[in-house]
């Protein structure tokens, strides 16, 4: 707790020029907190202990795109991105006390890729009261895309929850018409927000869900039993799993013990390879599951030539605590892409208000190498969902396998 | 009618794991009259350490001794290094001793192996067979089998051997003991190391079903202090009970107690902690205990 | 009167010096740190309040709760409901949500008495892990896993013009309000806490924790003093946890992990136990490991970098569980303790040798 009083000098400095050019937009040094003639300051706070540990490996792996960016295109318009990465152990106190850090001690220029719905909950008033940038914050949870109005520095990357429940809802009622399903959700936002686009997919056929059961993140997984014998015996046939990757290897595992073989769909979160491979290690029959992709998975083979998998492998290889196979870091290097993507477009305009415009309401970004061809991120002066476009996969002989083409939900989320 | 036969098994499959856990509490409450909050992942560490001789291209039948051999010199250890310094100190000293051992282990598993859940081995078969129309795998009924066999072992260590009468006798009536020439501290010592062994045979037979993880035990183990409190703290029988009772309960109560659902399974073990505590404390198999003053 | 006062002064013992040099650094630290910064020392203070309710259970009267975040989660939602569905003013509701958690620790307390001490651990800790599933359950009142938005508390004018005048710099911060809000929060609260603990009460529950069948052939009142803790303590914990919600401007159920209560009963050992200084540097401790030490270890150059990064992956848990089984078992009174200890060796040293015998008094047993 060292004390660093003269940085409120040196925040009052910057005001003060900030101040003095705001007056002419178009200027070509426009620059802001965090940004100097050769760098940019980026903040982020993510799990990296605790119960959410897991995902603390997504922050490394963006971090490693931008070493990446940094050493071999001298970073973005001459300026290296520096990325501070906080450990939040996924609690909110934490993270509003790093966040608060971040930007008034260490002065980030924005926060990027927060993990977490209540974390990043925790701390979008307060982002947005400062007018610091929250970009592409790492949770699918809709309101981060949908709450626009309330809260215009704030934006999401990922697919919301509730698309890719609607995207469930069309397979279903294009190739399974007569499913009685039975859904087994966590019972928090996460889970709610998959059942909702899930129900409001099927509109008038909502009664095609026979039950829904919903299980606690501090359950233990062996007494999933309880919910699935349950679902079971109410005869569904058309299973749905909303949960995270632990509870969803359990759920697969304990669905094959019971002998029970419904159609069973996977949100994307939990379909990773390697879960799937856990999951049939423990006996469970995964033949013929359907899930929705829109990222490359690093153990597909049909990627093993793509050009965007050989760069994520060039990339992921700068950080050393990073599995090539995990499907954290993909999507890491994935999101840090359109980070590095808004900040080039922003240009020499590197103001907190200008990037944030970009990030909300311009991206336009086709070639993203990471996701899958043709799934584009964009956003519009209404259209706040950067990525809503996902591809249904099923799995066989070990691995996932695309099926038709890109199911687009633009537009159908408010 | 069916449902309900499947989830009685269930029920009683998960029920195994929280015994063969509780197992190991009562050992130690046994040796010295203390709950260890470290048991847990004591368990979970030593699975670790497995996992790592068995990828590493030991047979799984080899790796599994040595474990609890491993497992067995890290109790004696701890006990003599943690322990030890503490060993006549007033009850919540111990308690908060053992707290730290717990996160202390379970950062270090964290540190050591990754947060990243991996997938445990087991000798036996997914293979699933039909209980009058109810299913349950070989697994799980591996886990209901060697809890009965580390009940008998237990059962017979502390009441037909010597060292098991001494063991007892260490922890409940220390100063005569002395007199009588018994080692007290190294009884305790002993305690641990046997409690630590225990817990690693629960470790690894419950890791297969479970996911191998540094946070495996953790609510693990709030169900292990239920069914231990349930069946009467020092009773190796009543934690087996116990455990299959609180399973059966927090399987039933979820299915069909709509208050309860699956939102607060673990709220179930709470209230039956509590509730036996403040209603019969000793438990279904406990003896009275008289109150020390 | 002038003299009496001159002569009290003279007489008063360090300690009171101590005291008064302490609060004066407190009111004045927010003039010389960032708003950030005071948000810090903000935490340290309010862990510093609910340590102190922990303290007066633990240390005082022997019973222990493991429990403790349960307790700050209730003072938070009491708040933040009458807050954000009542249209209360939060200045009303931080007491408020003390009484209803202290009402409430009292109720606890009655079971609680049927508890062994190792009973009572294990059943506390099972509510420790299970509170953030128990606020999750009645979703319209706790808004569930959304949990609530508590907007921070403004400053009023007045505090807002005397701190930009004192400082002569920009006027009082929200962050620097709630600053000040907790120290007053805590003043009363140590006040309160070191007269409860030097007169009759005190000495009762310091009775039963030792000699609990002597305490009672003296004719005290056994489970009427330990039920009183219990809500005592819960009380401290639930105006602790209302300015934790307040400061933090967010409940949730994450926001209570079982990480939460650990911390707690970590800073209070640590601090030392059966203390009034304890809880304060306990709530510097409480604060400071889990948040701050990573970042701190790594920016200190005289530290190899190796060190440094083992440390920074182990993260706090290791730290945490390492540092509680040392202090219990080379430091039971924790720092206060040695710091006790160490005070009294070093007088009984200047004193010389002729009083020795009489002048130094033994350092508190081992009270836990």
């Amino acid at each position: 707790m060292a004390k660093t009083g003269p940085r409120l000098g040196v925040l009052a400095a910057f005001l003060v020029t900030l101040a003095a050019c705001g007056g002419s937009p178009g200027t070509t040094t426009a620059t802001d907190v965090g940004v100097t003639s050769n760098s940019i300051l980026l903040g982020n706070t993510i799990a990296q202990s605790g119960p959410a540990a897991a995902y603390g490996t997504i922050a490394n792996a963006e971090n490693a795109y931008f070493t990446y960016i940094n050493n071999t295109k001298g970073g973005v318009n001459g300026r290296k991105i520096n990325f501070k990465i906080l450990d939040d152990a996924y609690t909110p106190a934490n993270a509003v006390l790093l966040t608060k850090q971040l930007v008034e001690q260490d002065q980030v220029f924005a926060m990027f890729s927060g993990l977490g719905t209540q974390t990043q909950t925790s701390v979008r008033d307060y982002l947005n009261t400062k007018k610091v940038p929250q970009l592409f914050v790492a949770t699918g949870a809709t309101t981060f895309m949908a709450d626009y109005s309330q809260h215009n520095w704030t934006i999401g990357w990922q697919p919301p929850y509730q698309g890719e429940g609607r995207i469930y809802a069309k397979d279903v009622l294009a190739n399974h018409k007569a499913a009685k399903i039975g859904v087994l959700y966590q019972n928090d936002d996460y889970g709610q927000d998959y059942l909702k686009g899930l129900k409001d997919g099927l509109g008038s056929n909502s009664s095609m869900i026979v039950d829904a059961e919903s299980y606690d993140v501090t359950a233990a997984v062996p007494t999933l039993a309880a919910q699935l014998s349950k679902l079971k015996g109410k005869g569904v046939d058309t299973l749905f799993i909303f949960a995270t990757p632990a509870f969803t290897i359990g759920a697969l595992a304990i669905r094959t013990a019971l002998s029970w073989t419904p159609l069973t769909y996977l949100n994307s979160v939990s379909n990773p390879a390697v879960y799937m491979k856990i999951a049939a290690s423990k006996g469970a029959k995964l033949d013929g599951v359907i899930s929705v992709a829109y990222i490359k998975d690093p153990t597909d083979p049909q990627w093993a030539n793509d050009d965007g998998m050989k760069l994520y492998k060039t990339v992921i290889a700068n950080c050393s605590t990073c599995k090539v196979d995990d499907g954290f870091n993909i999507y890491g290097v994935a999101v840090a892409y359109t980070m590095v993507d808004v900040l080039t477009k922003a240009g020499s305009n590197m103001t907190r208000e200008n990037v944030r415009n970009i990030a909300v309401s311009q991206l336009d970004e086709t070639n993203n190498p990471f996701l899958l061809p043709g799934v584009v991120v964009k956003t519009t002066s209404n259209d706040h969902f950067p990525i809503t476009q996902e591809q249904v996969i099923t799995w066989s002989a070990n691995g996932w396998h695309l099926q038709g083409s890109l199911t687009d939900e633009r537009g159908t989320i408010s | 009618m069916q449902e309900l036969i499947q989830q009685v098994v269930s029920g009683l499959a998960s029920g195994a794991i929280f015994a063969s856990l509780a197992l190991a509490l009562v050992l130690i409450y046994n040796a010295m009259g203390l709950v260890n909050f470290a048991q847990g992942e004591m368990a979970m560490f030593a699975t670790f350490i497995a996992f790592t001789l068995i990828i590493h291209g030991l047979n799984y039948w080899i790796a599994f001794p040595l474990t609890l051999g491993i497992a067995f010199v890290a109790g004696v250890v701890i006990e003599r290094v943690v322990i030890r310094p503490v060993e006549r100190a007033p009850v919540l000293t111990l308690v908060i001793v053992t707290l730290g051992l717990a996160t202390l282990v379970n950062g270090a598993a964290g540190f050591l192996f990754g947060y990243v859940p991996r997938s445990f081995p087991s000798p036996f078969s997914v293979q699933t067979i039909n209980i009058l129309g109810a299913f349950a795998s070989f697994q799980d009924l591996s886990v209901i089998a060697v809890c009965g066999i580390v009940l008998i072992a237990i059962y017979l260590l502390l009441q037909r051997t010597t060292i098991g009468l001494t063991l007892r006798a260490a922890a409940h009536h220390p100063e005569p003991s002395r007199l009588l020439g018994v080692r007290v501290s190294w009884m305790l010592a002993l305690g641990w190391g046997l409690a630590s062994a225990v817990g690693a045979v629960s470790g690894i037979m419950v890791a297969p079903i479970l996911l191998l993880e540094p946070n495996m035990m953790q609510t693990i183990i709030i169900y292990a202090f239920a069914a231990a409190v349930l069946g009467g703290i020092e009773s190796p029988l009543g934690a087996v009970v116990g455990g299959l009772i609180v399973g059966l309960t927090v399987n039933l109560a979820g299915a069909y107690v709509p208050f309860v659902g699956g939102d607060l399974e673990l709220a179930v073990a709470l209230a039956i902690i509590v509730g036996v505590l403040v209603i019969k404390p000793n438990g279904l198999f406990g003896r009275a205990a008289v109150r020390n003053v | 009167m002038y003299r009496q006062v001159q002569q009290r002064l003279r007489s008063a013992p360090p300690r009171y010096w101590l005291v008064l040099v302490l609060v004066l650094f407190f009111i004045g630290l927010p003039t010389v740190i960032t708003s950030f910064q005071a948000s810090e020392w903000t935490l340290v203070l309010i862990f510093a309040i609910v340590i102190m309710g922990l303290n007066i259970l633990v240390g005082y009267s022997g019973q222990i709760s493991l429990g403790h975040g349960a307790l700050m989660a209730l003072g938070a939602y009491t708040s933040a409901i009458l807050i954000h569905r009542y249209q209360v003013d939060y200045l009303v509701t931080i007491p408020i949500a003390g009484l209803v958690t202290g009402l409430i620790g009292f109720l606890l307390g009655i079971p609680a008495l049927r508890l062994s001490a190792l009973y009572l651990a294990l059943a506390t800790f099972a509510l420790a892990v299970v509170t953030p599933s128990l606020i999750k359950r009645p979703a319209g009142l706790t808004g569930g896993v959304q949990g609530i938005l508590i907007s921070s508390p403004d400053p009023p004018q007045f505090a807002k013009d005397a701190f930009a005048s004192v400082t002569s710099g920009p006027p009082m911060s929200s962050d620097q309000w709630m600053y000040y809000l907790s120290l007053i929060s805590a003043l009363v609260l140590f006040w309160l806490a070191w007269n409860l603990i030097r007169r009759r009460p005190g000495r009762a529950l310091r009775a039963i924790r030792d000699r609990e069948v002597a305490a009672a052939s003296y004719g005290i009142n056994i489970a009427g003093y330990k039920t009183m803790a219990f809500g005592i303590s819960a009380f401290y914990a639930g105006i602790g946890g209302s300015l934790y919600g307040l400061a933090i401007g967010f409940v949730s159920p994450d926001t209570f992990p079982l990480a939460l209560s650990f911390q707690l009963l970590v800073g209070t050992v640590v601090g030392g136990l059966a203390s009034i200084a304890g809880p304060l540097i306990g709530g510097v401790f409480t604060f400071w490991l889990p948040i701050v030490s990573s970042q701190f270890v790594g920016s200190q150059s005289w530290i190899p970098a190796q060190i440094a990064s083992v440390f920074q992956k182990a993260g706090p848990a290791v730290t945490y569980g390492a540092l509680l089984i040392v202090v219990m078992i080379f430091a039971p009174n924790g720092v206060a303790g040695l710091i006790r200890t160490g005070y009294m060796r070093l007088q009984a040293r200047l004193r010389g040798a002729g009083d020795r015998g009489t002048g130094q008094m033994p350092p508190d047993p081992q009270t836990v």
